[in-house]
């Protein structure tokens, strides 16, 4: 059952993912990229819960905080590169 | 593993909805320039609180190796998002897809080497979060490395390889088998684990080498896509929610980013991954008319007179850093009276959205911009379209020559405006390897030299 309840979750979120996506204009695509790319850091979240079990065993958790490692360069640098390309998106004054 | 039954897991979970609610506003106020970096605030916001929130899972009780990562990961995130230049941003989302992929990789390993036992569905999903993260990661490398021109950009194929990948796919399928159906085998399920790791990382190589260049923009959409999709199926193998909805918005981000740049080059996603394997076409045009050359002076005098200008540009003014000069450049021509817009194809650049992210960097406003179907309408009414470094999405052979290899293709009828001014290195022909009858048409004047030192020269007249 749990598995179909997460299939629900993954329709309707692909659903709700294209509605809001078509509407980005052409000139955004670029930080939509790299700010889709921070949002996939969200694997960090996934993985905190790995580093952190000592119940796992110790092989786990060092891979689970190579996991942490990784996602958070993406978390960290597709946010505040996209904040720096959106910074530059300016009216004419 | 998080568990779900006390009220501090019912705290996360109701954090994750919040989180959830706030990447799917972001992504919303991401559709008008004006609101954007709003939603991108609103975002990093959900993701702040869904970190923080995890952290207070019963069952995460060491903290040292989490410290030292996060930090670690922090400084090179903040590193590589300050110092790359603009012009290099298609080089770091490649990586940072790659990043993501192999995130997933690691935490499908993870969950495999926890001493847990876990359901064939289980098995099935950590084996698809392994084989997507590998191959976005090894494919976006190849894409980076022919963004960063470290390997070539041209397709890469040798003889056999189509029965060399199919062996790979039927090879992966079965070590996938192997490793869902681990009980029986489990004495070899490290070496099964080990194999099929390097299985997909071997296919995500195979993916990218036989695409050239020019279709990079449609590669990292697609490698964008796979990334969110990976962090999907790792949230199955996790059974966390949050993972499940956050990687399928980005999952869907990229596919429909890939299916805008398909249609904007009218072709298939199965013609883009395959057609390297594909016998080149001959076509025997013959071209009529001559090139003629045209000194930035003699520009300059047409510039000058002109009441309208329209520019296209593409990645030849990325690899000249012209974006800076042009900007000048409108600057004088608009003080002289000239209204100046700019036509940006969607496959113009390496990657979607390239070009606008130059053009802002240089402080040129977005509502100069305007897609191509949108200048298409009003071409006819411009005294002079000027290409800068494009070549392809400016082809009128896409509109009139049955036959060759872009017929069909939407491209900016830069043709049709009154006088056609091409800035360009040579004669070379664009990535595609088709000649360009736009340069052949009466209406048009070649000013060979680099694109910026050309501007520079421009600028100078103007001043005098």
């Amino acid at each position: 059952m749990e598995a179909i309840y997460l299939l629900f979750i993954l329709l309707l979120s692909i659903f709700v993912g294209f509605e809001l996506i078509q509407k980005v204009p052409a000139t955004l695509h670029t930080p939509l990229m790299s700010g889709a790319n921070a949002i996939s850091g969200i694997t960090l979240v996934g993985a905190l819960a790995l580093a952190g079990d000592d119940s796992l065993g110790q092989y786990a958790e060092i891979l689970g905080a190579v996991a942490v490692f990784l996602a958070t360069i993406n978390v960290v640098g597709g946010y505040l590169v996209t904040d720096r390309m959106l910074a530059m998106f300016k009216k004419k004054k | 593993m998080i568990e779900t039954t006390s009220t501090s897991a019912l705290v996360i979970n109701l954090t994750y909805v919040l989180a959830a609610a706030l990447f799917i506003f972001g992504l919303k106020l991401l559709g008008h320039p004006s609101s954007a970096r709003k939603g991108n605030l609103l975002s990093a916001v959900g993701m702040l609180l869904a970190i923080v929130v995890t952290m207070f899972d019963k069952n995460i009780v060491s903290f040292e190796w989490i410290a030292i990562a996060i930090l670690a990961g922090s400084i090179v995130g903040f590193f590589a998002a300050r110092l790359v230049a603009m012009t290099s941003m298609p080089e770091l989302v490649s990586l940072l897809n790659g990043v993501g992929g192999l995130a997933s990789v690691f935490v499908a390993w993870s969950t495999v080497e926890s001493n847990s036992q876990f359901s064939a569905f289980i098995m099935f999903v950590t084996f698809l979060a392994l084989l997507i993260g590998a191959v976005t990661f090894s494919g976006s490398l190849v894409a980076w490395a022919k963004l960063s021109e470290r390997i070539t950009g041209r397709a890469v194929t040798f003889k056999g390889q189509v029965i060399f990948n199919l062996l790979l796919v039927a090879t992966i399928i079965f070590g996938g088998y192997l490793f869902v159906a681990q009980p029986e085998f489990s004495p070899g399920f490290s070496i099964v684990l080990y194999s099929l790791m390097g299985l997909a990382l071997l296919f995500g190589i195979m993916l990218v080498l036989p695409i050239g260049g020019a279709d990079m923009p449609v590669v990292i959409s697609l490698l964008n896509s796979y990334s969110g999709l990976a962090a999907c199926a790792a949230g199955f193998a996790l059974q966390n929610n949050i993972l499940i909805v956050a990687g399928s918005l980005v999952g869907a981000s990229g596919i429909i980013l890939t299916s805008i740049m398909c249609k904007a080059m009218n072709r298939s996603l199965s013609n883009v991954l395959f057609s390297g394997f594909m016998p080149v076409v001959e076509s025997n045009m013959v071209i009529e008319g001559e090139v003629k050359p045209l000194s930035a002076d003699d520009a300059y005098y047409v510039l000058e007179a002109a009441q309208s200008v329209v520019v296209i540009p593409g990645y030849g003014m990325a690899v000249a850093q012209a974006q800076h000069a042009m900007k000048e450049l409108q600057v004088l021509l608009e003080e002289n009276g000239a209204e100046v817009a700019y036509a940006i194809h969607p496959v113009a650049g390496r990657m979607p959205g390239h070009m606008n992210v130059l053009l802002a960097e240089a402080d040129v406003s977005y509502e100069q911009l305007f897609e191509m179907d949108e200048i298409n309408k009003r071409i006819e009414n411009f005294d002079v379209a000027m290409v800068i470094g494009a070549n392809d999405v400016v082809n009128p052979a896409a509109r009139e020559m049955k036959g060759s290899p872009i017929y069909g293709m939407p491209v900016i009828n830069a043709d049709l405006a009154k006088n056609v001014f091409v800035l360009k290195r040579g004669m070379a022909s664009g990535f595609a390897g088709v000649d360009n009858p736009l340069f052949f048409k009466p209406n048009c004047r070649m000013v060979f030299g680099d694109a910026k030192e050309t501007l520079g020269s421009i600028i100078r007249q103007f001043a005098d």
